[in-house]
């Protein structure tokens, strides 16, 4: 394989099988509902600080979900709450993060921002722009170091592809062969920033070519397109080729965080966006022309629904953590 | 006419050095540019290249003689044409007319002057016998004992493998472990910092060195949000079990951007425990309670202490608590604490001050976080007065959390201010004078002391 692989992906048949369609389905409908309830726990007063939505880029999760074996490690930055939910974590236990209640996944000390699961080896959540590509690059440099079979799948967004560190981390990633998925959330707007305003590299696909990392532009709104490519560059990666670069062409349809008003943008753009290319409808129309009737849809729906409503009340039911947690998890053994 | 050939200063804070071998012997014909000779420092092996043409007339330090001070002349140049004869003419004092320089961008004739030796500490008793090692050794030796005992730890950082160490503190460690365990990184701090956090997040357990503590700061977001938050933020799901280390504070003649102390910076971080050896015994012990101790540990080193030496218990177990001064120097006037290389420089001021009949107690801090406020506290109620000494600026510095620690804890045992004693307000200068007056020497310390007396 080239360093950059421009040919498409060779492939026998659809992309996913109908159980596969059905789970990418449900996904990213649990991650749509899941965020439109969380931005109306905000709008209450429930949900307080930073609070980004990943309503939009719902594919990109999904589609590489469905590539992921279990025990892959996966990190990510401030956008987490999809990741999280497709990582396996609960509903309930990032939702009530969200809200800073002892039901959280962090006892409430996290946040939005940062969330961990040990159990689903999710490792964050990280506030600072670009610290995950480094932090996920040693996420594979541990499991080459005990040899384990896993790779180590590194989201980030447009903006953290420019961060000094992300070539850093290309570099030693490249140059130590770690098994490491590095996945550029091309959303185009670095908070009100357009790409087009902040990065001179034209197609971030290529940014870590110099380095010799195979890498491929999929559009991010096509789940399909995204388990493809997962599929073909998880393969390389655990094959010890090394790392592979994914530059996902996706979309948000909210503001960077709660507080965006979004003036970087024509209002006609993001209703264009949801009208063409929803992930969800275009999966659904997809699996309507397989023959899917309309009853899984409804049954997806009101089961989705029921999920999301019991992880919001239990959210806001959930007590506040207790004052001693203040003093706890500082450090070990203390 | 001939000329002396000097032993060269070969590095900021070279002293002395090996006489490794001569390339050339008495009678060759020498051109500028060829090399002469080899010489070890502790930190490399350097080529001595003449700067003149003319003859190896005579070698005075022959091949493999070890400590052998900066300017000491090693040999005679002759000039084209002159007899051998002539090499009897030349004046060998120390620091004679200087006709070779080495490679290196330091002449000996700007050799920085020798630290003064610091008085050793009495051993450690509980940990029986000891040998004489330098803090260089006690370091490569913990970092080398931990690695047997725990196949989770490595050490990553720049040179630090096939280069065997830019301070030689790694030095051997490839051989043994190999490039797995031992990996050299690229000149990209907050890359490899990231990485290695992210290493330690699934439990793995490395040591990161910085070539100087200076190039931390390219990594300060991994080392305070990235590795002291997780364990909170996660609600105690995660741990970071990784160790920060390398040369703090001035070295010699390095100027402002490579001489500074971070101490007061990494202290402020909880989530973070941060230690500062002085003596081998500090360095062995405290590196390894680091490299075992389940959070993010920063250790401060000190490059002028790295090739100092000091008894250090042989035991193979031999490990000290983080968290816990030690006592120097008992004493009843005055209580001096400090940490790292000011220790040195506090026990000379305690010297001195017992010429004047003051007998001052000396801490040793050992950690900086957890302070070891205890043994300070207790301290100051015997001797009512406190001086702390640190080679860091005073705004907000490690001098003003002691200074308050004995005002919080002890104000009804003092008998005057607790007072800062601390390197001056502004960034290192270059010059070796300025240098010098920048920063805190033992007579700061006694005038200190003799302004709480009254003097």
């Amino acid at each position: 394989m080239g360093v950059t692989a421009d040919a498409p992906i060779p492939q026998n048949g659809p992309a996913l099988s109908q159980e596969e369609m059905e789970r990418a389905y449900r996904e990213m409908l649990l991650v749509r509902r899941f965020e439109e309830r969380a931005g109306q726990l905000y709008g209450m007063g429930e949900i307080g600080g930073f609070c980004h939505l990943y309503i939009g880029q719902e594919a990109v999760v999904v589609g590489i979900g469905l590539a992921m074996k279990e025990g892959d490690p996966s990190i990510t930055s401030y956008r987490d709450h999809g990741q999280m939910l497709v990582a396996g974590m609960t509903a309930r236990g990032v939702m009530a993060e969200l809200t800073g209640r002892s039901g959280g996944y962090s006892h409430g000390k996290g946040g939005s921002m940062h969330m961990f699961s040990r159990e689903k080896e999710f490792y964050g959540g990280h506030g600072i722009v670009g610290a995950q590509v480094s932090l996920g690059t040693g996420l594979a440099f541990a499991s080459a170091y005990r040899n384990e079979d896993r790779v180590s799948i590194v989201y980030m967004g447009e903006g953290a592809s420019s961060q000094g560190q992300t070539f850093e981390s290309f570099n030693l990633a490249a140059l130590h062969k770690l098994p490491c998925l590095y996945v550029i959330e091309n959303n185009r707007y670095g908070m009100g920033t357009a790409i087009e305003r902040a990065s001179a590299s034209k197609d971030l696909s290529k940014n870590a070519a110099p380095w010799g990392i195979p890498s491929r532009k999929v559009d991010g709104m096509d789940v399909a397109a995204v388990y493809l490519a997962a599929q073909e560059a998880l393969e390389h990666c655990r094959s010890g080729k090394g790392p592979f670069l994914l530059e996902m062409e996706t979309y948000r349809y909210r503001g960077h965080s709660m507080s965006d008003p979004a003036k970087y943008r024509q209002r006609s753009e993001v209703d264009e966006m949801r009208r063409t290319r929803d992930p969800i409808e275009t999966l659904k129309a997809e699996m309507t022309k397989h023959g899917i009737d309309d009853a899984f849809f409804k049954a997806v729906d009101a089961d989705v629904k029921a999920v999301v409503k019991d992880a919001a009340d239990f959210a806001v039911t959930s007590p506040e953590p207790d004052e001693s947690e203040l003093w706890t998890d500082v450090l070990v053994g203390e | 006419m001939a000329s002396s050939i000097l032993m060269p200063a070969l590095s900021p804070t070279m002293t002395e050095g090996t006489l490794a071998r001569w390339i050339k012997k008495e009678g060759d014909q020498v051109s500028s540019g060829d090399v002469l000779a080899e010489i070890e420092t502790d930190k490399a092996t350097m080529e001595l290249e003449a700067i003149e043409d003319g003859v190896l007339g005579r070698i005075l330090v022959h091949d493999g003689a070890e400590h052998v001070a900066v300017n000491t002349p090693i040999g005679v140049l002759l000039e084209e044409g002159e007899d051998a004869s002539a090499a009897d003419t030349v004046n060998l004092a120390e620091g004679g007319d200087d006709k070779t320089a080495p490679a290196s961008e330091t002449s000996s004739s700007s050799a920085p002057t020798a630290p003064v030796a610091a008085p050793s500490p009495v051993a450690e008793p509980e940990w029986g016998e000891t040998e004489e090692i330098t803090v260089r050794e006690a370091l490569r030796d913990a970092m080398g004992a931990e690695m047997r005992r725990d196949g989770d730890v490595f050490l990553l950082g720049e040179e630090v493998a096939q280069y065997q160490g830019a301070y030689k503190v790694s030095q051997g460690l490839l051989d043994e472990f190999g490039s797995k365990r031992v990996i050299d990184m690229p000149i990209t701090e907050h890359g490899f910092t990231g990485m290695a956090t992210g290493a330690a997040l699934t439990g793995l357990k490395p040591i990161v060195e910085f070539m100087t503590m200076n190039f931390s700061l390219q990594a300060v977001d991994h080392i305070i949000n990235s590795a002291a938050k997780t364990r909170y933020m996660s609600g105690g799901q995660m741990a970071c079990p990784i160790v920060f280390r390398g040369p703090n504070g001035a070295a010699a003649r390095v100027g402002a951007q490579h001489s500074q102390c971070f101490a007061s910076w990494y202290a402020h971080i909880p989530g973070l425990k941060v230690v500062a050896p002085w003596s081998s015994a500090d360095a062995k012990g405290l590196l390894r309670a680091a490299i075992r101790d389940p959070n993010p540990v920063v250790v401060l080193e000190n490059e002028i202490l790295y090739g100092q030496k000091f008894p250090c218990p042989v035991a193979d177990d031999f490990v000290l608590p983080i968290g816990k001064a030690r006592i120097e120097r008992e004493g009843s006037d005055v209580t001096l604490v400090a940490f790292s290389i000011m220790v040195g420089v506090a026990l000379e001021a305690a010297e001195e001050l017992s010429k004047q009949g003051i007998e001052a107690e000396v801490i040793n801090l050992r950690s900086l976080r957890p302070l070891d406020t205890e043994t300070i506290v207790n301290s100051v109620k015997k001797t009512n007065r406190i001086v702390s000494v640190e080679e860091g600026w005073p705004a907000a510095g490690i001098g003003a959390e002691i200074c308050t620690v004995a005002v919080e804890q002890a104000f009804d045992w003092l008998d005057a201010p607790p007072s800062r004693v601390c390197g001056l307000d502004i960034p290192l200068p270059y010059a070796a004078n300025l240098e010098k007056l920048a920063l805190p020497k033992p007579e700061w310390v006694v005038d200190a002391v003799r302004k709480q007396l009254g003097d």
